[in-house]
């Protein structure tokens, strides 16, 4: 794992939300656990939007550090969410695919799945400002 | 909007944040409500850190922030009669938020049309015009969203409609 990866890993925020990433490989899994308090509509019951937005964030920057060596963390330049269905009171998953890996910028695409991978909950498309390490 | 506010759109508008668990497990704050617009606060909290090598708040706690503020102003756009599901959210991030500042976001329903709001949003961390980022969303009011008020009804037994 590399040290960006872990540094994201051990962020305080990341840690709070209960997120953590299955690697097999070069195949990288986010897994969020459900807990009550990412729990957004109790009376649905539907998870916060906002939490699957951000665990989309928090797998998209994982993946970009599992696919090259960088400086620092990702940074978001912008993010875009499609909610599909609302995600309900079990954990999520999500996985990434890396549209474009340049030398300052990557562009990212996520899918969020619970039950089945064909009917995702939220897909989420973000680009990111990033330092290769590996670039000159 | 085709329908007169509803008079308890305020108390409506706390319920919706200070009953979402994960609005206040994140602390967020609901500052104002308004004809079509809210206002909520992020505090900062040393929990919520993406980066601990900055102290940089994480952006997933602005998205939460941006997606529920502009979830109030898209239900007080519908007057506070209809609850909404968020259906998109984009975020444009200008800026890392100074670490130990709280973020205040602003939200303005532009309009609403049929069952869908449109939304745009700003949030600062002390100066709005400067801000750390910028959202713009759409709403829609569901059948889930509705069953969810019936319940609420229930629970309620009408006192809050």
């Amino acid at each position: 794992m590399s040290q960006s990866l872990e540094r994201l890993l051990t962020s305080p925020y990341v840690k709070a939300m209960g997120v953590r990433f299955d690697q097999h490989g070069d195949e990288l899994t986010g897994v969020m656990a459900f807990a009550p308090h990412i729990v957004g509509n109790p009376l649905i019951p539907a998870l916060h939007g906002g939490a699957v937005g951000a665990f989309m964030e928090m797998t998209a920057s994982a993946s970009l550090l599992c696919a090259a060596e960088l400086e620092g963390l990702p940074k978001t330049i912008d993010v875009s969410v499609d909610y599909l269905r609302p995600a309900a009171a079990k954990d999520v998953y999500a996985r990434a695919v890396i549209g474009r890996l340049g030398s300052r910028v990557a562009n990212v695409r996520v899918e969020a799945w619970q039950d089945r991978r064909e009917a995702p909950v939220a897909t989420l498309h973000a680009h990111f400002m990033i330092k290769r390490v590996d670039a000159a | 909007m085709d329908k007169a506010p509803h008079p308890q759109l305020v108390e409506l508008g706390h319920l919706m944040v200070d009953g979402s668990p994960h609005a206040v497990h994140l602390g967020l704050k609901l500052e104002a409500i308004g004809e079509g617009s809210a206002q909520m606060r992020a505090p900062y909290h040393g929990d919520f850190v993406g980066d601990p090598e900055t102290g940089v708040i994480h952006g997933g706690v602005v998205t939460a922030l941006l997606d529920h503020v502009c979830g109030l102003a898209a239900f007080a756009g519908f007057g506070g009669h209809d609850p909404v599901a968020t259906l998109d959210l984009r975020l444009d991030y200008m800026r890392p938020a100074q670490p130990g500042a709280d973020i205040v976001a602003e939200a303005h329903c532009v309009k609403t049309s049929g069952l869908i709001a449109f939304v745009r949003a700003s949030a600062h961390d002390g100066d709005p015009d400067n801000p750390v980022a910028l959202a713009q969303s759409t709403f829609m009011v569901t059948r889930a969203s509705q069953k969810a008020v019936e319940k609420a009804k229930a629970l309620f037994k009408g006192d809050a409609s």
